[in-house]
């Protein structure tokens, strides 16, 4: 009897690249409750059309090159990309700043490199620096935290704001706004007051801001699932707290007054966002052990001088995509010792 | 007890043990046919000593060389040489190559031989002698000559002998099977083993689910009352069974890259070499059956068999009842690192320890390879601590002198990057590629030089007949000069 032949192993594989990211997907869940909790659901509105807009701008590319478009479109690396771009944009940012985000990322940081698993860097972030330095003010006009905003806004008059920037009547654009805890903390900071002095401030909670910390703990949650889920590994993360908490723990003992407490660093932003999915990214991270720890311990610590002494209150952004360029030295250099060889 | 250490990565695999070590040991009957094959590794080929039409007995040695590396080929039954050809071997390209064909009468009539009752007697050459007269290879799949691992040279100090008995493939059963029938040839073969070598250490490790093989071998070692040969169950991890790996979990010791265990004071053989070995010295009988795993689902009745090698699959699979009708592939091996057969005609060798015949329920059938995500699982289960990931991107881009920085060499192929694989890449595949184009690339090297260095020579001695042209032309000038001059003088003093 004759017999089709194939190369070892023959054992089924374990894993897909599908269900990588669908369980990235799925641990975003909380996150995007905690955001539709205390910021509306214009969150829900960017992550439809940031999805719709990501497949339509994939499914694009991939039939200008030639290249076969249900196998990449299956592999949800592209809905990954748009959830958290989307999540990363402020809930009522008019639908255009999702729209051009998300064809940046997909066209310009995906697809111009080669595709998923070519891309030097993080597209999510560079769509989202990309969004940021090109519209400043829908980028930093977040809508206030619910239970402290002078209104509350119905789904109607979300989707009028993101599809029409319609602002409702009787309502002005600074009454729906509001500062974010990192930017409330630089701005008081700004005008001599001590860190005390400005946590007093209304958008201030237990951990960092109101509703803020709660959405990192979200993060936080779905993000420690991933690696139960060994989806992703401790070492990016880890090494991203550990960067930042050391570095705003020095600077808190040398002055309290001047430098919010670790703490707050950790639970206010995106430092969770960052820390379990963003810096995970595995196309754009280091991928040795020691590599990745210093990848992560890297981006933490940028992301703390950014946000003291830069000129953005937050930062892992850029701190992700400077740390991208990085990632193919820090590999280089940190190559595991082989089996029976000497160290 | 051992502190046992262990390696980096590897994997927990479902291991369908199972399926096949349920069923007794038994017997396989006489198959039909028997064929050998002449090649016995790459460039060691063993040369015919019967001919066409010819009887032989079992145990008749049918083919042999003077080789170093050879092992003599007996013949497992007796009957007739039908045909010295070429047929289909048990090979990864699934190549053809020549082989000796037996048709059996039968009788299994044997040549008569007899064994030494006490080895103790024997000094390490003469054993060693029986063991390469039985033609006893690594039965662990690598088929090494065994005579020749037992003498590694004066320079290397021996300590502890391994035997190995971590059947770590799925599927795979048959030294566990030996182990639970025969463990008093497996022992006493490790006692001639420590004899030969003159150390005082065994250990016997196999993986801690096979606790019935645990149970006859402690029983067996307390009846011999030896000291010396300790059992040890080690941790189901594949590719503990890798004898690097193994070695380095029993002994916290790793073989240096590029050597050899007894590099280090370790002599590891499968514990099947070992049984062989016991059955060669003692019992006088060479190498003619082993056990083999039949199993997978494309098997009606998996089973460990006592199989004559030489015996052709196909037969083998008749007498477990044939196949089911899913099976989809046939492997030589475990579904790790097994290769697949293109015909169950080809026959089995004496490095063949499993037939698993495969439906889509036991192997993979077709993936399609996605881009690589970076993900780092293939470094994570990597039991070498090698970057797979970064061994892919500069063997895909040919770039062999990165390949060979990031140690490809020392890749043992065990398939672990690849079974992780988010992407489905075939990882093995790329390496397996690329190491066998350094290599080729070399022996091109080396024959460039031999001709560089063969056009230099050729250059050199045109110059030199040049130089000896120009000399001899010079040394006539001159001699003509001096003739001229001579003729001269002679006619200024006639003149």
């Amino acid at each position: 009897m004759k017999f089709s032949t194939a190369l070892s192993p023959h054992v089924q594989p374990v894993n897909s690249v599908t269900r990588v990211m669908f369980e990235v997907i799925v641990a975003l869940v909380p996150g995007i409750i905690a955001l539709v909790w205390f910021f509306g659901l214009g969150v829900l509105i960017n992550v439809v059309l940031a999805v719709i807009t990501a497949l339509m701008a994939e499914s694009l590319v991939l039939l200008v090159r030639g290249r076969p478009v249900w196998v990449s479109l299956k592999d949800l690396s592209a809905v990954v990309t748009a959830v958290l771009l989307a999540i990363s944009l402020p809930a009522i940012a008019p639908w255009w700043v999702t729209v051009t985000g998300i064809v940046f990322a997909i066209v310009i940081a995906k697809h111009l490199y080669g595709g998923l698993g070519y891309n030097p860097f993080n597209p999510a972030m560079i769509g989202y620096v990309f969004l940021l330095v090109s519209f400043p003010l829908p980028m930093t006009s977040w809508p206030a935290v619910a239970g402290l905003g002078t209104m509350t806004l119905n789904f109607q008059d979300i989707a009028q704001l993101i599809f029409f920037e319609r602002i409702p009547e009787n309502a002005d654009y600074d009454a729906l706004t509001m500062a974010t805890p990192l930017d409330a903390l630089k701005t008081q900071l700004s005008l001599q007051k001590t860190v005390l002095e400005a946590q007093s401030g209304a958008v201030f909670g237990y951990l960092a801001g109101k509703g803020w910390e709660w959405v990192s703990l979200a993060y936080l949650l779905g993000g420690l699932w991933l690696m139960v889920r060994k989806i992703i590994n401790w070492h990016i993360p880890v090494g991203l707290i550990l960067g930042i908490s050391v570095i705003s723990g020095i600077c808190y003992l040398i002055d309290a007054q001047l430098y919010a407490p670790p703490v707050f660093h950790l639970f206010a932003g995106a430092t969770m966002l960052g820390a379990f999915f963003i810096a995970t990214d595995p196309v754009t991270a280091a991928t040795t052990v020691k590599g990745r720890l210093i990848y992560g311990m890297m981006i933490g610590a940028l992301v703390y001088i950014i946000r003291v002494w830069g000129g953005y209150p937050d930062a892992v952004a850029f701190s992700v995509l400077l740390a991208n360029l990085a990632a193919p030295a820090l590999d280089y250099f940190t190559k595991p010792r082989v089996f029976g060889h000497r160290a | 007890m051992l502190n046992l250490a262990r390696f980096h990565g590897g994997l927990h695999l479902p291991n369908n043990k199972e399926l096949s070590n349920q069923a007794p040991l038994r017997q396989a009957s006489i198959p039909k046919k028997l064929v050998y094959p002449l090649m016995q590794r790459p460039g060691v080929t063993v040369d015919p000593k019967v001919q066409v039409g010819e009887r032989v007995l079992r145990g008749q040695v049918i083919a042999h060389s003077d080789h170093p590396l050879a092992t003599p080929v007996h013949a497992a039954s007796s009957g007739v040489i039908e045909a010295i050809e070429e047929r289909l071997i048990p090979h990864p390209s699934g190549m053809a190559d020549v082989c000796i064909v037996i048709a059996t009468d039968g009788l299994d009539e044997s040549l008569v031989t007899q064994g030494v009752a006490d080895f103790s007697s024997q000094d390490p050459a003469s054993i060693r002698t029986a063991i390469k007269n039985a033609g006893i290879v690594g039965l662990g799949g690598a088929a090494f000559p065994t005579a020749i691992k037992l003498n590694p040279g004066p320079q290397r100090k021996l300590d502890t002998l391994l035997l190995n008995g971590a059947e770590c493939e799925p599927y795979i059963t048959c030294d566990d099977c030996l182990m639970q029938n025969q463990p008093e040839s497996v022992l006493v073969g490790a006692q001639i083993l420590l004899h030969s070598l003159h150390i005082e250490r065994c250990i016997v490790a196999i993986e801690d689910h096979m606790k019935r093989a645990y149970a006859r071998l402690t029983q067996a070692v307390a009846a011999l009352n030896d000291p010396r040969i300790i059992i040890v169950q080690v941790p189901a991890i594949y590719p503990t069974g890798g004898e690097k790996q193994l070695i380095k979990v029993v002994t916290g010791k790793e073989t240096p890259s590029g050597g050899i265990p007894a590099d280090i004071g370790v002599l590891c053989v499968n514990v099947g070499t070992a049984s062989a070995v016991y059955d060669a010295v003692c019992k006088g009988k060479p190498l003619t059956e082993r056990v083999i795993t039949v199993t997978g689902r494309g098997v009606k009745e998996p089973q460990n068999r006592y199989v004559r090698i030489g015996t052709p699959i196909s037969e083998l699979i008749e007498q477990c009842g044939g196949y089911t009708e899913h099976v989809e592939r046939l492997i030589m091996g475990g579904p790790m690192m097994g290769f697949a057969l293109p015909d169950d005609e080809i026959a089995v060798v004496k490095a063949t320890n499993c037939i698993l015949a495969g439906t889509a329920a036991d192997i993979n059938i077709g993936k399609q390879a996605m881009p690589c995500i970076r993900c780092g699982d293939c470094a994570k289960a990597c039991p070498v601590d090698l970057l797979p990931q970064q061994l892919y991107w500069h063997s895909r881009a040919g770039n062999l002198d990165k390949c060979k920085e990031f140690s490809l060499f020392d890749c043992i192929e065990c398939g672990c990057c690849e079974v992780v694989c988010p992407s489905h890449i075939p990882l093995v595949q790329y390496y397996r590629s690329a190491k066998s184009k350094v290599i080729a690339k070399a022996k091109e090297a080396e024959k460039a030089a031999v001709a560089k260095r063969r056009h230099d020579m050729h250059l050199e001695r045109k110059a030199k007949e040049q130089a000896e042209k120009a000399e001899r032309a010079r040394l006539k000038k001159e001699a003509l000069a001096k003739v001229k001059q001579a003729n001269a003088e002679k006619e200024g003093v006639t003149q």
